[in-house]
């Protein structure tokens, strides 16, 4: 018996791979396992070849696994594609009869999904659930988490067809619990404590969590023009957009909805957009629009592959050179590289506000593994706290008369007011201008603004720094060091590797370079070893530059895929 | 409301004699006719010697970037609908690095107006051909002149179903202050485009160019037609049409996209 287990559930795009894999992630979630799933797609709407992975564990798990232990294939194609990424004594469910094979290897198990779901509900549609029911009984679920997982996916629909999907999966349920293999997938049983606590246990991937943060910050204008990975945002924001009270616009191209944003955010709502690599170089005009005209603006860049559109539907974590570094002249910014979605959930909260507070162009970098990976974590805060906007407010507004836009103050930061809430009018301009927003040629002036923009505000977001995450660092023979999507994989290869003296530093947020903490962190490391997903190890390099540390090795990946635990503690393992 | 209300402090970088100045002198002059403070306006523009006006009235003003004037005023009168938004554009502006905007922005149909001085040049950047130069004019850049050939803005504008069209010149600044007026109390996307003369890089498109050729459009003029606006929009050459080309209503952006 193995505390985990890894599934995948393969097959053409439009199968229903996200289909089943959600229902069963709900249904290992009702049982009160731990999960970590995340999705392999390709940029087609039909055929080709995707899948749905699940780990189940009793223990928080936070990253894929090398191989998978089962694997589903719900067409012929799968069969071969998949066949060699199957562990060692791993079974292969195979529909025999439907996809015409003559034979079966020893690994294959043969399900007749086609046959039975006709048989039970009359439509092959639900060789879904049956499957779902099959994986339940292999790993020794008790049926009635199935029973719970399908009704919470499937909760839109009719009493009837819940009834069907709950029937296919006791048929494959049936067949799981006398499969050949018995003992070696049972799952220990979860602990009573860890069962109760399941009502306050939700899923959540990247994609909802910042969908959810931007909500609860309060954003109320949202545009985007749609891109992989990050349209999901979009969708989610949409679909609540009406009962939270958001515009939800779909700009025309992304410098129309980098440049709405921050219309909106001039005139007083919270605003934001999203986008990918190729978006955000369309965006990066407006970038340093919101820098000059001091506006504030939250954007996201949902990492792929690239250079130009690249691979669609994979991931990568080359642009943070880019974003860094992204917009002509010089201006203050921050850029948050949150690792799970739960960070995603609470950055995504704070880059609004810090947006605000300093009135400037606030980037949120994550990557298509984050934004469709799910785990399970407790319940966020839905409590109703007050939002701090950081501008003069409506009451005070109605006694000002005279405004400057541009006050020159200490801190940087001129008090913020909205254009008719004020009995003055204001100037923003895009140009360099003067304190009251005109246009100005001014050698001095211009001076004093670069300052403002610049120097001041970097000054004081050096206070408000998202502090890297770090682990068994004292003494360490190793320091695993990463940002963004990678926190998973250093977590968990730290951890296995904890008595080795393997530990590792986590950046969340990578500009302002938190230079102070990572020399305190990392001035005494015997080797740091960067794990980055891209092929120049842009993390290591930063690093370098900021603080003069030099790491002694980078593990670099960049065929698209996420990293797995197995293979980067089977890297780290020579070097210990 | 005066004139005097509307007066900004900040000083004009024109030329003399710049078709900008009747167009200044019309906006103002409507802004009093419409009665509303100064604080509840927002100019938005681009960047151009049109998109410099913003700050030559005294009303709140975002001059944001070359081309971008109108996903900026869509985003701050969506946010902030206590704003009457009035865009002031140039043709390169607009029609040329803003094209896109102008096409999904008539379409969203927001209740903003859009005044683009035209003066069929690139005047800023010192004289290349804008989309609405016409064709055979030489500058630096089209040095055989123009070939391409001229954009026919409010045809554009009625083609992708603007509900209000019209077209003024800067020196009939009464009637150009009446077109802002009707333009701004029009419940939705109104496009005004305006001949505005460059004395300084346009020698053929003049003063007196234009002034040989417009002709106003007269009460028999039936602005609710939308085929013989399009015969209207595309009349160009030895006579020039001013005036509301189309106006029918149609539902605004924040009627469409609910409370
Ligand atoms: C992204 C970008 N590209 C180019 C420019 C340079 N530029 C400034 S104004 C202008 C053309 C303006 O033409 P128009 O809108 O007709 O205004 P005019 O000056 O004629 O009033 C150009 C190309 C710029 N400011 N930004
Ligand atoms: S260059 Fe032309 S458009 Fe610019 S201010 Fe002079 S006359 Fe006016
Ligand atoms: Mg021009």
């Amino acid at each position: 018996m193995a505390n985990e287990i890894s599934i995948r559930i393969t097959g053409e795009a439009g199968q229903g791979t996200q289909t089943i894999g959600d229902a069963l992630s709900q249904v290992f979630k009702s049982a009160g396992y731990h999960l970590f799933a995340y999705q392999d797609f390709m940029s087609r709407i039909r055929g080709g070849n995707n899948f749905f992975e699940i780990r189940v564990s009793i223990k928080p798990v936070h990253s894929p696994r090398h191989k998978p232990d089962i694997i589903i294939c719900l067409d012929k194609s799968s069969v071969d594609i998949q066949k060699k990424d199957l562990a060692i004594d791993g079974i292969l469910v195979v529909d025999k009869t439907k996809f015409g094979m003559a034979g079966l290897e020893e690994s294959m198990y043969d399900v007749a999904f086609n046959e039975i779901a006709l048989r039970v509900a009359n439509d092959t549609l639900y060789s879904n659930s049956i499957a779902c029911g099959l994986i339940a009984g292999i790993v020794g679920l008790d049926f009635t988490f199935v029973t719970q997982g399908i009704q919470e996916v499937f909760s839109h629909k009719s009493k009837e067809i819940i009834q069907n999907n709950v029937n296919s999966a006791r048929a494959g349920f049936e067949l799981g619990l006398a499969n050949p293999h018995k003992e070696m997938f049972l799952l220990p049983t979860v602990g009573k404590d860890r069962l109760a606590a399941v009502p306050g246990v939700i899923l959540l991937d990247g994609s909802t969590a910042i969908a959810l943060g931007a909500i609860k910050a309060g954003c109320k204008f949202y545009t985007a023009y749609p891109m992989s990975p990050s349209t999901n945002i979009m969708n989610i924001v949409a679909g609540r957009a009406a009962v939270e009270h958001i515009v939800v616009e779909q700009a025309e191209d992304e410098i129309a909805a980098v440049n709405m944003a921050i219309g909106a955010s001039f005139a007083g709502s919270r605003a934001m957009t999203s986008t990918s690599g190729g978006g955000f170089c369309l965006m990066v005009e407006g970038l340093s629009l919101a820098a000059m005209t001091e506006t504030p603006l939250v954007m996201v860049d949902a990492q792929r592959p690239g250079p130009a559109t690249g691979f669609p539907t994979r991931t990568e974590q080359a642009d943070l050179d880019f974003v860094i570094s992204a917009g002509h002249g010089e201006f203050a910014r921050v850029v948050y590289s949150p690792g799970s979605a739960q960070q995603a959930y609470f950055i995504t909260i704070k880059a609004f506000n810090i947006a605000e507070k300093y009135q400037i162009p606030v980037l949120i970098l994550t990557d298509q593994h984050l934004q469709d990976s799910i785990t399970d974590i407790p319940a966020l805060d839905q409590g109703t706290a007050a939002i701090e906007r950081f501008i003069i407010s409506k009451e005070e507004s109605a006694n000002i008369t005279s405004y400057k836009r541009y006050a020159l103050t200490d801190s940087g930061i001129s008090p913020r007011a909205i254009p008719s809430w004020i009995q003055d009018v204001m100037y923003v301009d895009s140009d360099e201008h003067d304190e009251s927003g005109h246009i100005t040629e001014d050698a001095a002036m211009r001076k004093q603004m670069v300052q403002k923009r610049l120097h001041k505000k970097l000054h004081g977001l050096l206070n408000e720094l998202e502090q890297p995450t770090s682990f068994n660092i004292d003494d360490a023979q190793v320091i695993l060091l990463g940002f963004g999507s990678t926190l998973g994989i250093l977590q968990e290869a730290a951890q296995a590797l904890e008595k080795r003296k393997v530990g590792f530093v986590h950046l969340s947020q990578v500009w302002p370079f938190p230079s102070d903490e990572m020399l305190k962190l990392l001035s005494n490391a015997r080797m740091i070893i960067s794990i980055e997903n891209n092929a120049q190890g842009q993390l290591a390099r930063l690093l370098r530059r900021e603080t003069g540390i030099k790491v002694s090795k980078s593990i670099l990946k960049y065929d698209g895929r996420p990293f797995d635990v197995d293979s980067v503690i089977e890297i780290i393992k020579p070097e210990l | 409301m005066e004139m005097n209300d509307f007066k900004s402090s900040d000083p004009i970088a024109w030329c003399s004699r710049c078709g900008n100045f009747g167009i200044l002198t019309s906006l103002k002059g409507a802004l009093v006719k419409l009665g509303k403070q100064p604080k509840d306006i927002l100019l938005v523009s681009g960047i151009g010697q049109a998109a410099k006006m913003p700050h030559y009235v005294k009303a709140n003003c975002f001059n944001g970037l070359h081309g971008r004037a109108l996903p900026a005023a869509f985003g701050a009168k969506t946010a902030n609908k206590d704003l009457t938004v009035v865009v002031t554009t140039g043709d390169g502006d607009c029609y040329g690095e803003g094209g896109n905007h102008l096409i999904h922005n008539i379409r969203r149909n927001p209740d903003i107006t859009v005044i683009v001085c035209d003066n069929q040049i690139y005047a800023l950047t010192k004289g290349q051909a804008s989309p609405t130069t016409d064709e055979g004019i030489v500058t630096k850049v089209q040095t055989e002149g123009v070939i391409l050939e001229h954009l026919s803005p409010l045809s554009l504008a009625l083609a992708v179903g603007a509900g209000f069209v019209a077209r003024g010149f800067s020196q009939e600044t009464d009637h150009l202050a009446d077109l802002i007026l009707s333009g701004i109390n029009y419940k939705g996307f109104a496009l005004i485009d305006v001949l505005q003369p460059c004395v300084t890089f346009n020698k053929k498109n003049t003063y007196e160019w234009y002034s040989q050729r417009v002709y106003k459009l007269d009460a028999s003029y039936k602005s609710t037609d939308l085929s013989i606006a399009f015969q209207k929009s595309l009349e160009w050459g030895d006579r020039i049409p001013i005036g509301i080309l189309y106006n029918v209503s149609k539902p605004t952006y924040e009627q469409k996209a609910g409370p």
